[in-house]
Protein backbone atom coordinates (compact mmCIF):
# COMPACT_ATOMS: atom_id res chain seq x y z
CA UNK A 1 0.00 0.00 0.00
CA UNK A 2 1.55 3.48 -1.38
CA UNK A 3 1.50 6.12 1.84
CA UNK A 4 -1.23 8.87 1.55
CA UNK A 5 1.14 11.55 2.80
CA UNK A 6 4.68 11.30 2.26
CA UNK A 7 7.15 13.83 3.81
CA UNK A 8 10.50 13.90 2.91
CA UNK A 9 13.49 15.99 4.30
CA UNK A 10 11.24 19.42 4.66
CA UNK A 11 12.92 22.46 5.98
CA UNK A 12 10.40 25.28 6.43
CA UNK A 13 10.31 28.35 9.20
CA UNK A 14 9.43 32.22 9.00
CA UNK A 15 11.46 34.33 7.17
CA UNK A 16 15.28 33.32 7.20
CA UNK A 17 15.12 31.43 10.21
CA UNK A 18 13.94 27.53 9.80
CA UNK A 19 11.92 26.05 12.57
CA UNK A 20 11.69 22.59 10.98
CA UNK A 21 14.93 21.03 10.04
CA UNK A 22 15.04 17.80 7.54
CA UNK A 23 11.64 16.56 8.46
CA UNK A 24 10.31 13.49 7.08
CA UNK A 25 6.98 11.03 7.92
CA UNK A 26 4.81 9.06 5.82
CA UNK A 27 1.07 8.59 6.72
CA UNK A 28 -0.77 5.39 5.82
CA UNK A 29 -5.03 5.55 4.48
CA UNK A 30 -6.93 5.15 7.73
CA UNK A 31 -3.53 5.51 10.08
CA UNK A 32 -4.03 8.03 13.16
CA UNK A 33 -0.41 9.66 13.74
CA UNK A 34 0.38 11.44 16.59
CA UNK A 35 2.99 14.28 16.54
CA UNK A 36 4.19 15.14 19.82
CA UNK A 37 6.48 17.23 21.50
CA UNK A 38 7.09 20.43 23.67
CA UNK A 39 5.73 23.73 23.24
CA UNK A 40 7.49 25.69 20.03
CA UNK A 41 9.38 22.18 18.69
CA UNK A 42 7.64 22.90 15.48
CA UNK A 43 4.58 21.04 15.52
CA UNK A 44 1.82 23.49 14.59
CA UNK A 45 4.78 24.72 12.32
CA UNK A 46 4.75 21.19 10.43
CA UNK A 47 1.29 21.19 9.62
CA UNK A 48 1.13 24.64 8.49
CA UNK A 49 3.53 24.03 5.88
CA UNK A 50 1.95 21.18 4.97
CA UNK A 51 -1.05 22.84 4.29
CA UNK A 52 0.86 25.81 2.18
CA UNK A 53 0.50 28.73 4.80
CA UNK A 54 3.77 28.50 4.82
CA UNK A 55 6.35 27.80 2.33
CA UNK A 56 8.90 25.16 2.15
CA UNK A 57 12.54 26.19 2.22
CA UNK A 58 13.39 22.34 0.65
CA UNK A 59 12.17 18.87 0.94
CA UNK A 60 9.16 17.20 -0.57
CA UNK A 61 5.19 16.45 -0.03
CA UNK A 62 4.08 14.29 -1.67
CA UNK A 63 -0.05 13.21 -1.28
CA UNK A 64 -1.36 10.44 -2.96
CA UNK A 65 1.37 10.38 -5.25
CA UNK A 66 1.13 14.24 -6.19
CA UNK A 67 3.88 16.78 -5.74
CA UNK A 68 1.76 19.27 -2.92
CA UNK A 69 4.06 22.11 -3.05
CA UNK A 70 3.26 25.19 -4.96
CA UNK A 71 -0.06 24.26 -4.85
CA UNK A 72 -1.82 27.38 -3.27
CA UNK A 73 -3.46 26.86 0.25
CA UNK A 74 -6.73 27.32 -1.02
CA UNK A 75 -6.66 24.40 -3.35
CA UNK A 76 -5.83 21.79 -0.72
CA UNK A 77 -9.31 20.76 0.08
CA UNK A 78 -9.65 19.91 -3.60
CA UNK A 79 -7.16 17.43 -3.33
CA UNK A 80 -8.76 15.97 0.44
CA UNK A 81 -5.89 17.75 2.72
CA UNK A 82 -8.28 19.59 5.27
CA UNK A 83 -6.33 21.56 8.34
CA UNK A 84 -7.80 22.71 11.67
CA UNK A 85 -6.02 25.09 12.70
CA UNK A 86 -4.47 25.78 16.72
CA UNK A 87 -7.07 27.37 18.07
CA UNK A 88 -9.99 25.86 16.02
CA UNK A 89 -10.65 29.02 13.57
CA UNK A 90 -14.23 28.89 13.74
CA UNK A 91 -15.48 32.49 12.18
CA UNK A 92 -17.17 33.42 15.26
CA UNK A 93 -19.10 36.24 13.09
CA UNK A 94 -20.81 33.23 11.69
CA UNK A 95 -23.54 31.13 12.74
CA UNK A 96 -22.07 27.42 13.00
CA UNK A 97 -24.61 26.18 10.15
CA UNK A 98 -23.07 28.98 8.14
CA UNK A 99 -19.86 27.97 9.22
CA UNK A 100 -20.10 24.30 8.30
CA UNK A 101 -21.64 25.36 5.12
CA UNK A 102 -18.74 27.09 4.30
CA UNK A 103 -16.52 23.32 4.74
CA UNK A 104 -18.54 22.42 2.09
CA UNK A 105 -18.77 25.12 -0.37
CA UNK A 106 -16.48 24.40 -3.06
CA UNK A 107 -17.38 20.60 -3.81
CA UNK A 108 -20.31 21.09 -6.63
CA UNK A 109 -23.03 20.13 -5.78
CA UNK A 110 -22.85 20.90 -2.04
CA UNK A 111 -23.24 18.04 0.71
CA UNK A 112 -25.57 18.00 2.94
CA UNK A 113 -24.93 18.92 6.45
CA UNK A 114 -26.68 16.40 7.96
CA UNK A 115 -24.10 13.64 8.09
CA UNK A 116 -22.18 16.35 10.23
CA UNK A 117 -25.15 16.89 12.44
CA UNK A 118 -25.90 13.51 13.07
CA UNK A 119 -22.59 13.23 13.93
CA UNK A 120 -22.18 16.28 16.39
CA UNK A 121 -26.21 16.75 17.78
CA UNK A 122 -25.12 19.36 19.92
CA UNK A 123 -24.04 21.36 17.07
CA UNK A 124 -27.69 20.88 15.62
CA UNK A 125 -29.08 22.60 18.70
CA UNK A 126 -26.96 24.99 17.89
CA UNK A 127 -26.96 26.05 14.16
CA UNK A 128 -27.94 29.36 14.09
CA UNK A 129 -25.73 30.61 16.62
CA UNK A 130 -22.91 32.83 16.42
CA UNK A 131 -19.37 30.81 16.31
CA UNK A 132 -18.33 32.99 19.57
CA UNK A 133 -21.77 32.29 21.65
CA UNK A 134 -20.36 28.66 21.51
CA UNK A 135 -17.86 26.96 24.11
CA UNK A 136 -14.63 25.53 23.37
CA UNK A 137 -15.35 21.72 23.34
CA UNK A 138 -18.65 23.35 20.76
CA UNK A 139 -15.92 25.10 18.77
CA UNK A 140 -13.71 22.25 18.22
CA UNK A 141 -16.77 20.18 17.17
CA UNK A 142 -17.32 23.10 14.89
CA UNK A 143 -13.73 23.15 13.54
CA UNK A 144 -13.79 19.62 13.29
CA UNK A 145 -17.38 18.82 11.38
CA UNK A 146 -16.34 21.77 9.57
CA UNK A 147 -13.82 19.92 7.82
CA UNK A 148 -15.38 17.00 7.51
CA UNK A 149 -17.96 18.72 5.41
CA UNK A 150 -15.27 18.82 2.54
CA UNK A 151 -14.85 14.78 2.84
CA UNK A 152 -11.37 15.13 3.03
CA UNK A 153 -9.07 11.99 2.80
CA UNK A 154 -6.61 13.35 5.62
CA UNK A 155 -6.97 15.54 8.38
CA UNK A 156 -4.77 18.17 10.07
CA UNK A 157 -5.84 18.50 13.58
CA UNK A 158 -3.49 21.10 15.76
CA UNK A 159 -3.80 20.67 19.60
CA UNK A 160 -8.02 19.65 19.70
CA UNK A 161 -7.25 19.37 23.78
CA UNK A 162 -6.38 22.80 23.52
CA UNK A 163 -8.63 24.25 26.58
CA UNK A 164 -10.78 21.18 26.91
CA UNK A 165 -12.09 19.27 29.85
CA UNK A 166 -10.38 16.15 29.98
CA UNK A 167 -14.14 14.70 29.53
CA UNK A 168 -14.33 16.53 26.63
CA UNK A 169 -11.48 15.84 24.79
CA UNK A 170 -12.07 12.27 25.50
CA UNK A 171 -15.08 12.51 23.19
CA UNK A 172 -13.48 14.08 20.18
CA UNK A 173 -10.71 11.41 20.50
CA UNK A 174 -12.85 9.03 20.56
CA UNK A 175 -14.30 10.21 17.97
CA UNK A 176 -11.32 10.33 16.09
CA UNK A 177 -11.20 7.03 16.09
CA UNK A 178 -14.04 5.74 15.54
CA UNK A 179 -14.25 8.22 12.24
CA UNK A 180 -11.15 6.25 11.02
CA UNK A 181 -12.65 3.12 11.72
CA UNK A 182 -15.84 4.19 9.54
CA UNK A 183 -14.69 6.30 7.02
CA UNK A 184 -10.72 5.37 6.39
CA UNK A 185 -9.96 8.90 7.36
CA UNK A 186 -6.08 9.32 8.22
CA UNK A 187 -5.52 12.24 10.66
CA UNK A 188 -2.16 13.99 11.45
CA UNK A 189 -2.73 15.04 14.97
CA UNK A 190 -0.53 17.23 16.76
CA UNK A 191 -0.74 17.35 20.56
CA UNK A 192 0.68 18.39 23.75
CA UNK A 193 -1.48 16.13 25.18
CA UNK A 194 0.47 13.08 24.17
CA UNK A 195 -1.41 10.27 26.70
CA UNK A 196 -4.37 11.14 24.74
CA UNK A 197 -2.85 11.57 21.36
CA UNK A 198 -0.83 8.30 21.62
CA UNK A 199 -4.97 6.66 23.24
CA UNK A 200 -5.97 6.76 19.46
CA UNK A 201 -2.69 6.97 17.49
CA UNK A 202 -1.28 4.36 15.28
CA UNK A 203 2.39 6.20 15.27
CA UNK A 204 3.75 8.22 17.31
CA UNK A 205 6.49 10.63 16.10
CA UNK A 206 8.35 13.01 18.35
CA UNK A 207 9.48 16.59 17.13
CA UNK A 208 12.53 18.44 19.52
CA UNK A 209 13.30 21.84 17.93
CA UNK A 210 12.42 21.17 14.81
CA UNK A 211 13.76 17.32 14.21
CA UNK A 212 11.90 14.29 14.61
CA UNK A 213 14.00 12.87 17.75
CA UNK A 214 12.17 9.61 17.45
CA UNK A 215 9.10 7.62 15.74
CA UNK A 216 7.54 4.29 16.96
CA UNK A 217 4.41 2.77 17.29
CA UNK A 218 1.88 4.37 19.43
CA UNK A 219 1.73 1.27 21.68
CA UNK A 220 5.45 1.10 22.23
CA UNK A 221 6.16 4.71 23.44
CA UNK A 222 3.10 4.05 25.59
CA UNK A 223 4.67 0.62 27.07
CA UNK A 224 8.21 1.56 26.50
CA UNK A 225 9.41 3.29 30.35
CA UNK A 226 12.67 4.70 28.70
CA UNK A 227 11.44 6.28 25.53
CA UNK A 228 8.59 7.90 27.75
CA UNK A 229 11.00 8.91 30.05
CA UNK A 230 14.06 10.42 27.32
CA UNK A 231 11.06 11.42 24.94
CA UNK A 232 7.95 11.98 26.55
CA UNK A 233 8.57 13.68 29.77
CA UNK A 234 5.98 10.94 32.11
CA UNK B 1 -44.01 71.94 10.04
CA UNK B 2 -44.14 72.56 7.00
CA UNK B 3 -40.56 73.69 6.66
CA UNK B 4 -39.88 70.60 8.87
CA UNK B 5 -41.49 68.31 6.49
CA UNK B 6 -39.48 69.48 3.40
CA UNK B 7 -36.19 69.48 5.27
CA UNK B 8 -37.14 65.96 6.74
CA UNK B 9 -37.79 64.85 3.14
CA UNK B 10 -34.88 66.18 1.69
CA UNK B 11 -32.46 65.03 4.37
CA UNK B 12 -33.55 61.47 3.80
CA UNK B 13 -33.16 62.05 0.17
CA UNK B 14 -29.24 63.26 1.18
CA UNK B 15 -29.30 60.76 3.47
CA UNK B 16 -30.10 57.90 0.69
CA UNK B 17 -26.43 58.90 -1.06
CA UNK B 18 -24.66 59.20 1.88
CA UNK B 19 -25.77 55.70 3.12
CA UNK B 20 -24.93 54.15 -0.06
CA UNK B 21 -21.18 55.81 0.29
CA UNK B 22 -21.30 54.93 3.36
CA UNK B 23 -22.12 51.74 2.54
CA UNK B 24 -18.98 51.16 -0.09
CA UNK B 25 -16.49 51.97 2.64
CA UNK B 26 -18.20 50.00 4.89
CA UNK B 27 -17.46 46.98 2.65
CA UNK B 28 -13.71 47.50 2.21
CA UNK B 29 -13.26 48.57 5.69
CA UNK B 30 -14.61 44.99 6.75
CA UNK B 31 -12.75 43.24 3.99
CA UNK B 32 -9.43 45.04 4.28
CA UNK B 33 -9.22 47.21 7.75
CA UNK B 34 -8.77 50.08 5.12
CA UNK B 35 -10.53 53.12 4.78
CA UNK B 36 -10.80 54.00 1.09
CA UNK B 37 -9.91 57.87 1.01
CA UNK B 38 -10.11 57.42 -2.74
CA UNK B 39 -13.62 56.11 -2.87
CA UNK B 40 -14.76 59.65 -3.61
CA UNK B 41 -12.02 60.64 -6.33
CA UNK B 42 -12.72 57.43 -8.06
CA UNK B 43 -16.66 57.96 -8.01
CA UNK B 44 -16.14 61.12 -9.58
CA UNK B 45 -13.70 59.55 -12.59
CA UNK B 46 -16.79 56.93 -13.42
CA UNK B 47 -19.02 59.77 -13.70
CA UNK B 48 -16.57 61.62 -16.14
CA UNK B 49 -16.79 58.55 -18.25
CA UNK B 50 -20.20 58.43 -17.83
CA UNK B 51 -20.93 61.82 -18.66
CA UNK B 52 -18.78 61.58 -21.84
CA UNK B 53 -20.92 58.48 -23.21
CA UNK B 54 -23.76 60.30 -22.50
CA UNK B 55 -22.66 63.40 -24.01
CA UNK B 56 -21.36 61.39 -27.36
CA UNK B 57 -24.78 58.92 -27.01
CA UNK B 58 -27.69 61.68 -25.73
CA UNK B 59 -28.80 58.70 -23.58
CA UNK B 60 -28.43 58.98 -19.63
CA UNK B 61 -28.90 55.03 -18.86
CA UNK B 62 -26.31 54.30 -20.95
CA UNK B 63 -23.80 56.49 -18.92
CA UNK B 64 -25.42 55.56 -15.92
CA UNK B 65 -24.92 51.53 -16.81
CA UNK B 66 -21.85 52.70 -18.17
CA UNK B 67 -20.51 54.26 -14.54
CA UNK B 68 -21.39 51.39 -12.41
CA UNK B 69 -19.54 48.85 -15.04
CA UNK B 70 -16.53 51.35 -14.64
CA UNK B 71 -16.71 51.30 -11.34
CA UNK B 72 -16.71 47.69 -10.89
CA UNK B 73 -13.65 47.96 -13.06
CA UNK B 74 -12.20 50.71 -11.30
CA UNK B 75 -13.03 48.88 -8.27
CA UNK B 76 -10.96 45.15 -9.24
CA UNK B 77 -8.34 46.93 -10.90
CA UNK B 78 -7.35 49.56 -7.88
CA UNK B 79 -7.59 46.15 -5.44
CA UNK B 80 -5.53 44.08 -8.19
CA UNK B 81 -2.84 46.70 -8.77
CA UNK B 82 -2.49 48.99 -6.22
CA UNK B 83 -4.17 47.84 -2.88
CA UNK B 84 -3.34 44.14 -2.55
CA UNK B 85 0.79 45.45 -2.68
CA UNK B 86 0.09 47.85 0.36
CA UNK B 87 1.77 46.24 3.76
CA UNK B 88 -0.48 46.14 6.00
CA UNK B 89 1.92 46.12 9.22
CA UNK B 90 0.53 49.81 9.63
CA UNK B 91 -2.82 50.61 9.37
CA UNK B 92 -0.98 54.19 8.17
CA UNK B 93 0.22 53.10 4.68
CA UNK B 94 -3.16 51.84 3.36
CA UNK B 95 -4.52 55.44 4.40
CA UNK B 96 -1.43 57.13 2.65
CA UNK B 97 -2.13 55.02 -0.67
CA UNK B 98 -5.60 55.70 -0.78
CA UNK B 99 -5.13 59.82 -0.75
CA UNK B 100 -2.05 58.92 -3.02
CA UNK B 101 -4.51 57.32 -5.26
CA UNK B 102 -6.84 60.77 -4.71
CA UNK B 103 -4.09 62.78 -6.17
CA UNK B 104 -3.81 60.70 -8.77
CA UNK B 105 -7.30 60.29 -9.79
CA UNK B 106 -7.63 64.16 -9.57
CA UNK B 107 -5.07 65.04 -11.82
CA UNK B 108 -5.58 63.01 -14.27
CA UNK B 109 -9.15 64.13 -14.26
CA UNK B 110 -8.03 67.60 -14.19
CA UNK B 111 -5.31 66.87 -17.34
CA UNK B 112 -8.32 65.53 -19.25
CA UNK B 113 -11.39 67.38 -18.77
CA UNK B 114 -10.44 70.49 -17.10
CA UNK B 115 -10.50 71.82 -13.64
CA UNK B 116 -13.85 73.75 -14.34
CA UNK B 117 -17.57 73.15 -12.94
CA UNK B 118 -19.22 70.89 -15.69
CA UNK B 119 -23.32 70.81 -15.69
CA UNK B 120 -24.42 67.55 -14.97
CA UNK B 121 -28.31 67.15 -15.50
CA UNK B 122 -30.75 64.38 -13.75
CA UNK B 123 -32.40 61.98 -15.21
CA UNK B 124 -35.78 62.80 -14.06
CA UNK B 125 -37.24 66.52 -12.47
CA UNK B 126 -35.83 67.55 -9.49
CA UNK B 127 -39.11 69.92 -8.78
CA UNK B 128 -40.88 68.64 -5.82
CA UNK B 129 -44.50 68.09 -6.33
CA UNK B 130 -46.91 68.91 -4.04
CA UNK B 131 -48.32 66.18 -1.46
CA UNK B 132 -51.43 68.08 0.57
CA UNK B 133 -50.24 71.75 -0.52
CA UNK B 134 -46.85 71.02 0.97
CA UNK B 135 -44.09 70.85 -1.38
CA UNK B 136 -41.92 67.71 -0.20
CA UNK B 137 -40.64 65.20 -2.95
CA UNK B 138 -39.27 64.88 -6.61
CA UNK B 139 -39.19 62.88 -9.22
CA UNK B 140 -35.67 62.63 -9.00
CA UNK B 141 -36.16 61.80 -4.82
CA UNK B 142 -38.01 58.94 -5.53
CA UNK B 143 -35.29 57.61 -7.92
CA UNK B 144 -32.75 57.96 -5.81
CA UNK B 145 -34.71 56.40 -2.60
CA UNK B 146 -35.36 53.13 -5.25
CA UNK B 147 -31.75 53.17 -6.93
CA UNK B 148 -30.11 52.92 -3.02
CA UNK B 149 -33.28 51.04 -1.75
CA UNK B 150 -32.86 48.63 -4.95
CA UNK B 151 -28.68 48.56 -3.57
CA UNK B 152 -29.27 47.76 -0.26
CA UNK B 153 -31.48 44.75 -0.79
CA UNK B 154 -29.61 43.18 -3.35
CA UNK B 155 -26.37 43.70 -1.09
CA UNK B 156 -28.58 42.05 1.54
CA UNK B 157 -29.46 38.96 -0.60
CA UNK B 158 -26.04 38.68 -1.90
CA UNK B 159 -24.33 38.67 1.48
CA UNK B 160 -26.82 36.80 3.52
CA UNK B 161 -28.21 34.00 0.81
CA UNK B 162 -25.63 33.08 -1.63
CA UNK B 163 -22.70 30.95 -1.25
CA UNK B 164 -20.28 33.92 -2.73
CA UNK B 165 -21.82 36.25 -0.19
CA UNK B 166 -21.04 33.08 2.69
CA UNK B 167 -17.34 33.16 0.81
CA UNK B 168 -17.23 37.39 1.23
CA UNK B 169 -17.85 37.36 4.70
CA UNK B 170 -15.72 34.41 5.02
CA UNK B 171 -12.53 36.02 3.64
CA UNK B 172 -13.53 39.32 5.53
CA UNK B 173 -14.24 38.20 9.20
CA UNK B 174 -11.12 35.14 9.08
CA UNK B 175 -8.64 35.16 5.86
CA UNK B 176 -6.02 32.30 6.28
CA UNK B 177 -9.32 30.29 7.91
CA UNK B 178 -11.45 30.64 4.91
CA UNK B 179 -8.21 29.73 2.55
CA UNK B 180 -8.00 26.29 4.47
CA UNK B 181 -11.34 25.87 3.24
CA UNK B 182 -10.92 26.66 -0.10
CA UNK B 183 -12.14 30.30 0.00
CA UNK B 184 -10.22 32.01 -2.93
CA UNK B 185 -9.80 35.04 -0.43
CA UNK B 186 -7.83 36.82 -3.36
CA UNK B 187 -10.62 36.86 -5.65
CA UNK B 188 -13.39 37.92 -2.87
CA UNK B 189 -10.99 40.85 -2.19
CA UNK B 190 -11.11 42.01 -5.64
CA UNK B 191 -15.18 41.29 -6.23
CA UNK B 192 -15.13 43.16 -2.96
CA UNK B 193 -13.58 46.15 -4.26
CA UNK B 194 -15.53 45.93 -7.78
CA UNK B 195 -18.63 46.02 -5.75
CA UNK B 196 -17.92 48.82 -3.26
CA UNK B 197 -16.84 51.06 -5.92
CA UNK B 198 -19.87 50.38 -8.13
CA UNK B 199 -21.83 51.08 -5.51
CA UNK B 200 -19.71 54.26 -4.84
CA UNK B 201 -20.34 55.42 -8.83
CA UNK B 202 -23.69 54.95 -8.00
CA UNK B 203 -23.65 57.22 -4.72
CA UNK B 204 -21.91 59.78 -7.45
CA UNK B 205 -23.65 59.26 -9.82
CA UNK B 206 -27.37 60.25 -7.98
CA UNK B 207 -25.52 63.12 -6.14
CA UNK B 208 -23.47 64.73 -8.78
CA UNK B 209 -26.33 66.57 -9.86
CA UNK B 210 -27.96 67.62 -6.86
CA UNK B 211 -24.84 69.63 -6.14
CA UNK B 212 -22.62 72.39 -8.19
CA UNK B 213 -21.78 69.39 -10.96
CA UNK B 214 -19.17 67.53 -12.57
CA UNK B 215 -15.53 68.51 -10.93
CA UNK B 216 -12.59 66.64 -10.40
CA UNK B 217 -12.95 67.30 -6.58
CA UNK B 218 -17.06 67.25 -6.32
CA UNK B 219 -17.07 64.30 -4.26
CA UNK B 220 -14.78 65.40 -1.57
CA UNK B 221 -17.37 67.19 0.38
CA UNK B 222 -19.64 64.15 -0.14
CA UNK B 223 -17.05 62.00 0.74
CA UNK B 224 -16.30 63.55 4.28
CA UNK B 225 -20.26 63.38 5.11
CA UNK B 226 -20.61 59.61 4.04
CA UNK B 227 -17.72 59.37 6.10
CA UNK B 228 -19.62 60.36 9.38
CA UNK B 229 -22.10 58.14 8.88
CA UNK B 230 -19.87 55.03 8.56
CA UNK B 231 -18.23 55.90 11.51
CA UNK B 232 -21.45 56.59 13.20
CA UNK B 233 -22.67 53.44 12.04
CA UNK B 234 -19.28 51.71 14.00
CA UNK B 235 -17.82 51.22 10.36
CA UNK B 236 -18.18 47.16 10.85
CA UNK B 237 -22.03 47.50 10.08
CA UNK B 238 -23.53 47.46 6.71
CA UNK B 239 -26.95 48.54 8.69
CA UNK B 240 -25.32 50.91 11.00
CA UNK B 241 -23.78 52.93 7.80
CA UNK B 242 -26.93 53.00 6.17
CA UNK B 243 -29.12 54.40 9.69
CA UNK B 244 -25.74 56.53 9.50
CA UNK B 245 -25.81 58.13 6.44
CA UNK B 246 -29.91 58.90 6.65
CA UNK B 247 -28.81 60.35 10.27
CA UNK B 248 -26.04 62.55 8.78
CA UNK B 249 -28.69 63.28 6.05
CA UNK B 250 -31.45 64.56 7.93
CA UNK B 251 -28.44 66.50 10.32
CA UNK B 252 -27.41 68.09 7.07
CA UNK B 253 -30.72 69.45 6.22
CA UNK B 254 -31.63 70.35 9.22
CA UNK B 255 -28.81 72.39 10.09
CA UNK B 256 -28.46 74.15 6.74
CA UNK B 257 -32.46 75.00 6.57
CA UNK B 258 -32.69 76.84 9.89
CA UNK B 259 -28.65 77.90 10.59
CA UNK B 260 -27.59 78.31 7.16
CA UNK B 261 -26.05 76.35 4.67
CA UNK B 262 -22.63 77.22 5.59
CA UNK B 263 -22.94 75.97 8.81
CA UNK B 264 -23.57 72.60 7.82
CA UNK B 265 -19.75 70.92 6.53
CA UNK B 266 -19.10 72.45 10.06
CA UNK B 267 -21.82 70.49 11.56
CA UNK B 268 -20.40 67.16 9.87
CA UNK B 269 -17.30 67.55 11.04
CA UNK B 270 -18.21 68.42 14.92
CA UNK B 271 -20.52 65.24 14.69
CA UNK B 272 -17.57 63.36 13.49
CA UNK B 273 -15.21 64.55 16.21
CA UNK B 274 -18.03 64.02 18.96
CA UNK B 275 -18.35 60.39 17.56
CA UNK B 276 -15.38 59.68 17.62
CA UNK B 277 -14.68 60.79 20.96
CA UNK B 278 -17.37 59.01 22.98
CA UNK B 279 -18.53 56.17 21.06
CA UNK B 280 -15.70 55.47 18.81
CA UNK B 281 -16.89 51.79 18.03
CA UNK B 282 -19.99 54.21 16.55
CA UNK B 283 -23.62 54.20 17.53
CA UNK B 284 -24.84 50.87 16.49
CA UNK B 285 -22.09 48.67 17.26
CA UNK B 286 -23.56 45.70 19.46
CA UNK B 287 -21.12 43.74 18.18
CA UNK B 288 -17.88 45.55 19.71
CA UNK B 289 -17.32 42.98 22.66
CA UNK B 290 -18.17 40.23 21.50
CA UNK B 291 -15.36 40.72 18.99
CA UNK B 292 -12.25 41.01 21.77
CA UNK B 293 -13.64 38.09 23.59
Amino acid sequence: MSALLEVEGLTAGYGAAPVLHDVSLTVQPGEIVAVLGANGAGKSTLLRTLSGLLPASSGRITFDGQDLRGIRVERMVHHGLAHVPEGRGVVTELTVDENLRLGGLWRKPQPSLEPIYELFPRLAERRSHLGHQLSGGERQMLAIGRALAAQPRLLLLDEPSLGLAPKITAQIMALLRDLRDRTGLAVLLVEQNVRSALSIADQGVVLSLGRIVTRHDAATLVDDADLRHAYLGF
Amino acid sequence: MDRFLFLTFDGLSRGAVYAAFALALVLIWRATRIVNFAQGAMAVATAYVAYSVSDATGSYWLGFIVALVAGLLLGAGVERVVMRFVDHSSPLNGVVVALGLVLIIQGVLGMIYGNEFRPATAPFSRDAFEIGGVALLSRYDLFVFAAVGAVVVLLTLLFTRTPTGLRMRAAAFAPDVSRLLGVPVGGMLTLGWALAAAVGSLAGMLVIPTELGLHPTAMDIVFISAFTAAVVGGLDSPIGSVLGGLMVGLLLSYISGYLGATVAPMAVLALLVVVLLSRPDGLFSRRAKARTA
